[in-house]
């Protein structure tokens, strides 16, 4: 059931300009049953940019099976960057895992109706963090069925 | 996290053995949740837009989707589903057997939520309705019905 099952690592996107989640995340991944590589943009440009191979930079930067987005982004908030994501013909397959501080119910609705693949808190408790991500690898790298990269 | 409220979901199916699976997992598994069942891709539309004897039903929380239905096939639901202003909100599961990369890409450029295909062996598929559960329900937040 394994995505991963010709060996290819899963590709994860993470979206997020705060480096305590970053590292956090990355733990949580890295000890996962999955192989993984995590590329992370700090930014919504950068997350663009890397997504659209803009600039010499991210030319050899790999489609993301999986991307995890935070919504409060420096440059490009997360909702201006899950509406491109969600339009654009070449990248609305990829699933948007959207990972936030906000619980208000306006965010959740609109990331829903932007196409968001789902919603999630995040945690303020570090365990439970740690869980949630773990969760997210479980759920997403083992019980669904990814889009395969159709890079051509 | 959800409270002890009770969720909805609505599994479009046309294959009796697998309602009657799904309701037996739930059960055993003491997953606490309402099932409605649509046996078609016409009556699953019916049912989401409150139409005639669905005039009363509230909206579900997560819908599973198979794909190959009579009537109404499950691509179109789900394309009617999330081009609709009122239901595009409520993620889509697609469950079915099968494998197509074709099927997989499609669903999710219609925006479905996710794409499981359903395991052949009991033991496989009874995990897999647990972990659907576990996640949609106790991980995830739901969208605001």
């Amino acid at each position: 059931m394994n995505n991963n099952e010709i060996g290819k690592p899963i590709e994860i996107l993470l979206v997020e300009d705060n480096p305590g989640d970053v590292r956090l995340t990355r733990e949580a991944l890295r000890d996962g049953k999955v192989k993984n590589n995590l590329s992370v943009a700090k930014d919504g440009v950068e997350a663009l940019d890397i997504l659209h191979k803009k600039s010499k930079k991210y030319e050899n930067a790999p489609r993301p099976d999986l991307i995890l987005l935070d919504l409060n982004l420096p440059k490009k908030n997360g909702s201006e960057v899950l509406g491109e994501i969600k339009t654009d013909d070449q990248l609305k397959h990829i699933p948007v895992v959207v990972l936030t501080v906000s619980k208000a119910e306006e965010d959740i609705l609109k990331a829903y109706n932007l196409h968001a693949n789902c919603y999630i808190k995040k945690p303020v408790q570090l365990t439970a963090f740690l869980e949630v991500v773990k969760s997210i690898e479980n759920f997403w790298l083992t019980i669904v069925k990814l889009p395969s990269d159709r890079e051509q | 996290m959800m409270n002890k409220k009770s969720i909805q979901i609505l599994l479009v199916e046309d294959n009796p053995g697998d309602v009657r699976q799904m309701r037996e997992i739930l059960m055993e598994n003491k997953i606490h949740n309402d099932l409605f069942v649509a046996g078609d891709g016409l009556e699953a539309m019916a049912f989401l837009r409150r139409e005639g004897k669905y005039a009363d039903m509230s909206r579900p929380d997560l819908i599973l989707l198979d794909l190959n239905l009579p009537k109404k096939d499950g691509r179109e639901v789900l394309a009617e589903i999330k081009t609709d202003e009122s239901l595009k909100r409520i993620p889509v599961v697609i469950l079915t057997i099968s494998t197509s990369e074709e099927d997989i890409l499609k669903s999710y450029n219609l925006h479905a939520n996710c794409y499981i295909t359903k395991p052949i062996h009991m033991e496989q598929f009874i995990k897999v309705v647990k972990d659907v559960n576990d996640f949609w329900f106790s991980i995830v937040d739901l969208p605001p019905k």
